[in-house]
């Protein structure tokens, strides 16, 4: 166990040392940083002076030490455009985007998976196939027309919800987060953006854990506890489902980090106040310090959710338990 | 009133276009105490009938006339609910296959208790201890510990065992055995026969056994009901049908069991046929002027051996590390040696595990041994001063793998797997030469030109198996590696294959490698034999010294296990002393 946590901990740090190298070359690539800070009539000498205080003389490697350790403590630098911390500005606009992708991920799981083992289970019946063929339109819709179409609905014509923001929001954790969920408009607010970003998620999860069903449905060990009389809900909910929650907890897992990272248009639709519209503001405004911490931010939660992934294939199947090659040998 | 009365049974199978009678109208019963065996090849509708019994035919079979009696009641009719408190509860079920019969997320414990507390409504912690007791019965050594440990920490005659005490721990009456033994070894399988007769007769089961293996019925069985698709031929006491079969198919289908005992020229083929049923008609190949053959003049006539292999030895490692000392490895084979004479086919027996697909692997060029060296007529072709192989010995060596369902490219016609191997070594000079080479091998190998248009899942297994043959021969091979070639192939078609290999050997010369986990086989198609255990080669000797006067102790141990059919045919009894 020890043993398995540290490889993948090790491996994680990898990963995240290389984007940090990655994120910290935009300084170097993508235009001079002192370029977009001053004004165009700027003399040599204050060019100079900026560069010394902002340490651009220096080597590369200190240039870059000094970047990854302030990245671990939280310091990205300051925002050309913001003038604010980097840092700050992130905090403020994570739990917008955390509550909206949690949200939705919540959905898809919730209604997904029970849909998915419904028209496994009944794969000729009447209201499974209409299922299907209605998760055709969920998969091939774009979420922008999506999110258009139910704010014309559901806010203009009808006048139910609100079409944009979070609403009244409250400082929670000592202020560091903001929630929704504590308000009626905030929890208002939620409904139409994560139905619009929970559609798509909901029905790729349903159609994956139908076609895992359909897969476990014929194994022999499916037939066997029918055969030893076990009931019909064991064997569907018990027996068959955990066995198809391996590809399924995969796909949840990177699911949420690309919801996470790339809800980008659902943010622009409803003018959420997330991560999303910061990220696409900065590279409007080539914003490298913002541009580079949100990539390192996001390479966090995609390294992080995959722990947790594996762990999760670590609680699921047994046989990872004994170590894989030890698994084979007795296969 | 007998335990389990089968009246006129008749399951049909509708598909789109006709339906197809896999039961056509079966008599059957078992008393409680009584071991029924029904025997017959694949397609023979044996394993619908158990599946029918107890209301898990998968759709679209269904039961179409007929009756099922069970300890007085008709089953057949009731519902799905009722139904599901026979199984397992009246009637349990064992499956041929025990590597996926369990569900590997679940300890055995969980599942041995869940069945019984879904029978007998005992608490889990009651259920927990029966479950213990149960496996020690069935003989699971430790079973307070291994209880809690999950279905892969088992070995496959382990796991057997976890299974039959899945379907006896809620106390059946009958028990149907569904090829419960054809997935195992054969010491393991003499020990799973002997502890299920053994828990029928200490229980007082009634017992059905679905088997294609005339040993297992041999051994086990009071009765044997003799199916040929759909029908029973033949029902009578195991020893009465086996010494006297009264039907043509019976007697057709016992002649094609190989033999232990005896080594024959040519494998009998079951011949027996119904009206309406053609066999595809086999085109001679005329060896002196066809492109088959055209390579034999080129074979040097030499004593040096065609393979050597000499000291090979296989690690595997099991734990990665940086650490060199903390590597851990397992030794699949260690220190083999051997020769293959030119023309000789070479046999390689052994239990799974044994290592000896890994020596086949090696010599085949699939794996790099760790020691030791192969040579090719003469060649270094792995060790460490071997050079990698040329293409002509790439084509001169060729492989038939076990499992026809996996090794052809599903995503190609039949033509183009055989033509593959033609092209890649420019062996034709055009487009149409090869075509009618490959329609000259599907010929060869009894499956017809026209074969040659099919994907390969609209054939058999047997036929699929002739498909890799003429692919294996598509390359003129000299040296033919064959590993466990019709394990999975059933009696009569495993003859056809099998005559069909030592026809292509002594017409093309061939030299063959043959690696096989049954004895009889081995005995019949092997001039040299080696016995491996645990990656050691233990005894090398000519096959019928190694069958009539075993050195080694494992090879005694190995022959005595060999289920026998206790009476053969009586025309045949006279040739054996």
């Amino acid at each position: 166990m020890i043993r398995y946590v540290s490889g993948r901990l090790t491996q994680s740090l990898l990963v995240m040392f290389i984007v940090a190298a990655v994120a910290f070359a935009l300084f170097g690539f993508v235009g001079d940083p002192i370029r977009q800070m001053i004004t165009e009539d700027a003399s040599q000498a204050e060019i100079d002076r900026l560069r010394e205080i902002m340490g651009l003389n220096d080597s590369v490697p200190v240039q870059f030490w000094r970047y990854i350790s302030g990245a671990v403590q939280g310091d990205f630098g300051v925002s050309y455009h913001h003038k604010r911390p980097v840092g700050t500005l992130i905090a403020e606009r994570l739990p917008a985007t955390f509550e909206l992708a949690g949200l939705s991920v919540l959905l898809s799981v919730v209604i997904g998976i029970p849909l998915g083992v419904y028209t496994g289970l009944h794969r000729h019946g009447r209201l499974a196939r209409g299922l299907m063929a209605a998760s055709l339109v969920g998969v091939s819709i774009p979420t922008f027309l999506l999110g258009i179409l139910l704010i014309y609905l559901f806010s203009v014509i009808l006048g139910w919800l609100p079409s944009f923001g979070r609403g009244e929001t409250v400082a929670v954790l000592g202020g560091f987060w903001t929630t929704g969920f504590l308000t009626t408009s905030g929890l208002r607010s939620l409904i139409l953006p994560s139905i619009t970003l929970a559609l798509f998620q909901t029905t790729m999860v349903m159609r994956l854990v139908r076609a895992e069903m359909l897969d476990v449905m014929r194994a022999d060990y499916i037939k066997f506890a029918r055969a030893r009389g076990l009931g019909t809900r064991t064997v569907h909910f018990r027996h068959a489902l955990k066995n198809t929650l391996m590809p399924v907890v995969t796909v949840i897992g990177l699911q949420l980090g690309s919801v996470i990272a790339f809800a980008i248009i659902t943010e622009s639709v409803f003018q959420w106040p997330g991560m999303g519209r910061l990220f696409l503001q900065s590279i409007q405004q080539v914003d490298i310090p913002v541009m580079s911490a949100y990539l390192i931010m996001i390479a966090f939660f995609f390294v992080v959710i995959n722990l947790i992934t594996d762990l999760a294939y670590y609680s699921i199947d047994p046989r990872l338990r004994a170590g894989a090659l030890k698994g084979n040998a007795h296969a | 009133m007998s335990l389990l009365e089968l009246r006129d049974l008749k399951i049909h199978f509708d598909t789109r276009r006709s339906t197809v009678e896999a039961v056509r109208g079966i008599d059957l019963s078992v008393e409680r105490g009584e071991i029924l065996g029904i025997v017959g090849e694949s397609g023979a509708g044996k394993s619908t009938i158990g599946n029918a019994v107890i209301g898990l035919l998968e759709p679209p079979g269904r039961i179409a006339g007929g009756e099922v009696w069970f300890d007085g009641a008709r089953i057949d009719t009731l519902p799905e609910a009722a139904l599901r408190r026979i199984r397992g509860r009246r009637i349990g079920m064992i499956f041929q296959d025990p590597m996926t019969s369990l569900n590997p997320l679940f300890t055995i414990g969980d599942q041995i208790a869940e069945t019984i507390c879904r029978h007998t409504g005992q608490s889990r912690t009651d259920a927990m201890k029966k479950a213990i007791e149960l496996l020690r019965e069935v003989g699971i050594p430790d079973p307070e510990a291994r209880v809690n440990e999950y279905p892969h920490q088992f070995s496959g005659g382990m796991r057997q065992r976890v299974v039959i005490t899945l379907a006896l721990c809620a106390d059946p009456d009958l028990v149907i055995c569904d090829e419960p033994t054809t997935a195992l070894d054969v010491s393991v399988q003499a020990q799973i026969l002997a502890l299920l007769r053994r828990l029928c007769r200490d229980r007082n089961l009634g017992a059905i056994f679905i088997t294609h293996d005339m040993g297992v019925i041999s051994e086990v069985t009071d009765r044997v009901a003799v199916m040929y698709q759909g029908r029973v031929m033949e029902t009578g006491p195991t020893a009465d049908v086996l010494s006297r079969p009264q039907h043509a198919y019976s007697k057709s289908l016992l002649a094609a069991v190989p033999r232990g005992d005896l080594r024959l020229h040519r494998f009998p083929q079951l011949d027996y046929r119904e009206a309406g049923e053609t066999r595809a008609a086999k085109k001679v190949i005329d060896l002196d002027t066809h492109w088959l053959g055209r390579r034999m003049d080129e074979r040097v006539q030499s004593d040096t051996p065609l393979i050597q292999v000499k000291d090979l030895t296989m690690r595997f490692v099991s734990h990665h590390s940086i650490i060199p000392a903390w590597r851990r490895s397992f030794t699949a084979v260690r220190d083999v040696s051997f020769d293959i004479r030119r023309g000789e086919t070479f046999g390689l027996v052994g239990e799974s595990g044994s290592g000896k697909s890994t020596v086949a692997r090696m010599i085949a060029g699939l794996y790099d041994p760790s020691f030791g060296r192969v040579f090719y007529d003469g060649s270094e072709v792995a060790g460490p001063e071997a050079q990698p192989m040329t293409a002509v010995q790439r084509q001169q060596i060729q492989m038939i793998f076990q499992d026809p369902f996996s090794s052809l490219n599903r995503r190609k016609r039949v033509g183009d797997i055989i033509a593959e191997p033609i092209r890649h070594h420019r062996l034709a000079t055009d487009r149409a030469e090869v075509q009618s080479i490959v329609g000259d091998l599907l010929d060869h190998v009894g499956l017809g030109a026209a074969a040659a248009r099919h994907y390969p899942h609209e054939f058999s297994g047997g036929q699929r198996q002739r498909i890799s043959i003429a692919r294996a021969l598509a390359t003129r091979p000299q040296f033919l590696i064959c590993d466990e070639p019709t394990s999975s192939l059933d009696v009569s078609i495993q003859a056809q294959i099998l005559n069909l290999l030592k026809n292509l050997q002594a017409d093309l010369g061939l030299t063959m490698l043959f690696i096989s986990h049954d004895l009889p086989v081995i005995r019949q198609m092997c001039d040299r034999i080696g016995v491996m255990k645990a990656g050691e080669l233990v005894e090398l000797a000519p096959a019928e010294q190694l069958f009539e006067a075993p050195r080694h102790a494992y090879t005694a141990e190995l022959l005595s296990l060999m289920p026998q059919v206790a009476s053969a045919p009586a025309a045949d009894r006279d040739v054996m002393p």
